[in-house]
């Protein structure tokens, strides 16, 4: 396979589990090098098999998996090389402080002691836990044993960077600050590939996208051009005066939530300035506005349900 | 890179993290066998071993010290790689090394590698406890080295086939009990096989341990009841029947992967 561009190749990747359930149904997927991708999924779609895949800690059935031109099959150290792997549980050792974790993560990838000093320092610095590295790990907070878990998957600083679900269960700040160090990591050239429940999260920081649904690729495209797709979006508007009951607008469904608060359906080829002209042609006060729910979170819902519909 | 230079590095990473573990936890990994084999001392060998005298043509004291070193080795090579695989497994950190570029053979050479050195640790430590009760005479000192070392891996081995195929920490307490204790106390630590009858002599050749207590034995006292040569081509044949079982295990990722 010659697939100079590609971090990662998945040609028709299949896995059934002992007892036969199918897992992932012959997944085909390639993610340019340097890309940020998102790979989303309702709970036990597939994604995390994919990744175990990917990362060799779960046996395909079928198909074939390239790592920067490597193949998993013939080149399986050489592709291992080129991965970080930042899962979802915790699975260090509680026993170890945060620098044998990461100094052994280096040793395991032939990285030499002294350089491995050197980057350890560096990462734990960056990730705000070098004053910890002499700390158990087991004494660390949650938001501490995530920042490790990235720490000690850039270690042999990987081509390729996989997180599965790296900001679940950490406080917005935390998470932010996150966002801006994948960001940061993207920009000097590491592919990244995010699992991640917030949708938010992946809008923001993800170029291309693919939705994982019972073991199927059921989209795979830009980010933009799937948001691109939203033909409806709902707006959430507060108001400056209470009502009793929602102003009639002809083109725009409202309805009233709350006394002062208004929700309205805004199709893609109108404009919202159009709503605003309206209200104030009826006296009413719009003091803030926002999106009922995050645009990627709409569509997933709907492809999802989609794709449950055409099963039924 | 060079792939060698980085199977080496990662070789040391594996062992260097075994050793840390087992003297982190030292009052539980050295200094038991220790206590353990002073009290064999005392009880089998100065208060029973009088009223026995000599086996073998050495007083009951020499001719047991042998087979407790041994023993020791024995349990603590078992038992270093069983519990700490089993914990990496059940942890989950193993899986810091299934995604590493680490070729099977040199994660079970790291696992067995921190065994062998725990085993060989403890019976130094035991040969000095002996010293304080026994003499030692050292007939073959080469021969001493070689068992030591060919038994430590061999255990250290099995340790690790049973930690694959533990599924919770009773798994790998049950073998040590049911298994391997038995073995080695009918190995002939305590007593020489001549002393056996012929037919339970016969059975008695079907124990591995008895291989490698009567080599052992040989090397410190030149006495032995079963042929040196054929002893440790047994024992060299244990040990690539089982690094041959637990690297077909890990390579195909039986209770490792899915």
């Amino acid at each position: 396979m010659e697939n100079i561009e590609y971090a990662l190749v998945l040609e028709e990747v299949k896995k059934t589990y002992k007892g036969g359930v199918e897992a992932v149904k012959g997944i085909s997927l390639k993610v340019r090098q340097g890309d940020f991708y998102a790979l989303l999924g309702p709970n036990g779609a597939g994604k995390s098999t994919t990744i175990g895949i990917i990362s060799s800690l779960v046996q395909k059935t079928s198909g074939q998996v390239s790592v920067f031109n490597h193949d998993l099959d013939s080149e399986l150290d050489r592709a291992k090389l080129c991965i970080g792997l930042v899962p979802q549980e915790f699975n260090f050792n509680q026993f170890e402080t945060v620098l044998q974790i990461v100094m052994n993560q280096a040793g395991y990838y032939g990285v030499a002691k002294t350089e491995a000093l050197i980057r350890a320092e560096k990462y734990l610095c960056q990730l705000d836990l070098w004053e910890k590295r002499n700390s158990p790990a087991r004494a660390l907070s949650g938001g501490m044993k995530r920042r490790l878990m990235i720490a000690r998957a850039l270690m042999h600083q990987p081509q390729l960077l996989i997180l599965d679900e790296p900001t679940a269960g950490v406080d917005i700040e935390l998470r932010r600050s996150m966002w801006t160090f994948l960001t940061e990591l993207n920009a000097q050239g590491v592919t990244i590939i995010l699992t991640t429940h917030y949708l938010e999260e992946a809008e923001m920081l993800c170029r291309n996208i693919g939705i994982i649904d019972k073991g199927e690729l059921v989209e795979n495209t830009t980010m933009k051009s799937l948001l691109s797709r939203l033909d409806l979006e709902t707006f959430i508007l507060d108001l400056g005066e209470n009502r009793t009951e929602a102003p009639e607008i002809s083109g725009f469904p409202m309805r009233l939530t709350a006394p002062h608060t208004l929700e309205i359906n805004v199709e893609k080829d109108q404009s919202i300035n159009q709503v605003f002209a309206l209200l104030s042609q009826q006296n009413i006060d719009v003091l803030s506005m926002r999106n009922k729910a995050n645009r990627l979170e709409e569509l997933f819902v709907r492809l999802v349900e989609k794709a449950k519909g055409k099963k039924s | 890179m060079n792939m060698r230079a980085l199977y080496f590095v990662a070789f040391k990473s594996i062992l260097k993290k075994e050793i840390t573990r087992f003297t982190r936890i030292w009052v539980q990994t050295l200094v038991p066998p220790a206590i353990s084999m002073t009290l064999y001392f005392l009880i089998f060998g100065n208060l029973v071993g009088k009223r026995i005298g000599e086996m073998g043509g050495v007083s009951y004291m020499e001719f047991i010290a042998p087979g407790l070193i041994m023993m020791s080795v024995i349990t603590s090579s078992y038992s270093n790689v069983a519990s700490s695989f089993f914990s990496a497994k059940f942890q989950r950190n193993l899986e810091e090394l299934m995604v590493a570029p680490v070729p099977h053979y040199v994660m079970i050479a790291g696992y067995v590698g921190g065994g062998v050195v725990r085993g060989l640790l403890v019976g130094v430590i035991v040969t000095a406890v002996a010293l304080f009760f026994v003499d030692f005479s050292l007939y073959n000192l080469p021969l001493v080295l070689l068992t030591v070392l060919i038994t430590s891996i061999l255990f250290s081995l099995a340790g690790l086939i049973n930690a694959v195929f533990a599924k919770s920490f009773d798994d790998i307490s049950i073998i040590p009990t049911f298994v391997l204790t038995p073995l080695t106390y009918l190995g002939g630590v305590f007593y020489s096989l001549s002393l056996l009858p012929p037919f339970w002599q016969g059975v008695s050749t079907l124990n591995p341990v008895v291989y490698m207590i009567n080599t052992f034995r040989y090397g410190f006292l030149g006495i032995a009841d079963i042929s040196v040569p054929f002893s440790v081509a047994v024992m060299v044949a244990f040990c690539m029947g089982f690094w041959f079982v637990a690297y077909y295990l890990i390579s195909r990722g039986i209770g490792l992967r899915s």
